[in-house]
């Protein structure tokens, strides 16, 4: 089959399930779209708060580690394993976004599972570590 | 229904600009480009602060500040600093634009957001760039030890 013929076929099949002109409903592609949205909000929230505890170093040693000693509870230390987990999302799915925006967008589903792949090869490096620094302490 | 959404790219179909610069386009590159760069200065920093030796556990000002004492983690603070917050106020910015409904709620909420970057970058740059790694009058335990050879 002819190259052209085939990608005709793909775009009808294509067209008559969703609107044209987006990747950004339903499926991967929404979902991919909710958790890039959400994740950045709450990393968002996070950096105003993380600023202000680290201006800290500008008052007093007694102030900043009164208040970084609160990053290391075991509550927080949980906390942060959900914050480290937002932020690889956010990075793998944003290189993920520019590779679909300057590369092809046909390849957008599959990069998604390698977005999840990678997201769960970095999570099982960081979080045992992470949550034995937490609680060995 | 078959409609055909604009670009995230596009500017502003109501103010159809024949000239001068179009903003959402340079917005939509400085996302990509920074979040680029974010990648890796965010992933050095989780990786400093969170991995190498007894991660969380270890931060405290002395760490602080025999980091903030070297100009490279100076301008890597620095550079974090600015780039993510015009990143997540830009990204902000985009929620407010789609589900804020009136002019009004966007524009309290697009001025907190600008406020909240202004505020926090001029305060996060003079810290970085005014900070004492060794104050007077503080406990010896709670500083860098290379402030004992001072």
């Amino acid at each position: 089959m002819p190259k052209s013929a085939g990608a005709l076929t793909a775009q009808r099949r294509t067209t008559s399930r969703r609107p044209a002109g987006t990747l950004y409903r339903g499926r991967e592609g929404m979902w991919s779209w909710v958790l890039h949205r959400i994740t950045g909000v709450a990393i968002f929230f996070f950096l105003l708060v993380h600023i202000l505890d680290t201006a800290l170093v500008r008052v007093s040693p007694e102030a900043y580690n009164a208040v970084i000693s609160q990053y290391q509870t075991p509550i927080m230390g949980l906390g942060e394993v959900a914050l480290v987990g937002a932020i690889v999302f956010h990075a793998f799915n944003g290189l993920r976004i520019i590779a679909i925006d300057f590369w092809n967008a046909k390849y957008q589903r599959v990069l998604f599972y390698v977005v999840i792949g990678l997201w769960v090869v970095t999570m099982l490096a960081f979080t045992p570590r992470h949550l034995i620094n937490v609680f060995s302490h | 229904m078959t409609s055909t959404l604009a670009a995230p790219r596009s500017p502003y179909a109501r103010t159809p600009q024949k000239r001068g610069v179009n903003w959402e386009k340079w917005g939509w590159i400085y996302m990509r480009v920074s979040g680029i760069v974010l990648v890796v200065l965010i992933f050095g920093h989780l990786f400093v602060n969170l991995m190498v030796g007894e991660g969380v556990s270890a931060l405290n000002f002395a760490f602080v500040a025999g980091k903030l004492a070297n100009p490279f983690w100076q301008w890597w603070d620095v550079a974090m600093l600015w780039l993510a917050l015009i990143h997540g106020g830009n990204g902000m910015r985009t929620l407010v634009n789609d589900y804020a409904t009136t002019r009004v709620s966007r524009g309290i909420l697009k001025s907190a957001i600008l406020a909240a970057v202004v505020i926090l970058i001029v305060l996060g740059t003079l810290v970085v760039f005014t900070f004492d790694a060794c104050p007077v009058g503080q406990p010896a335990d709670l500083l860098p030890t290379f402030c004992q050879a001072l």
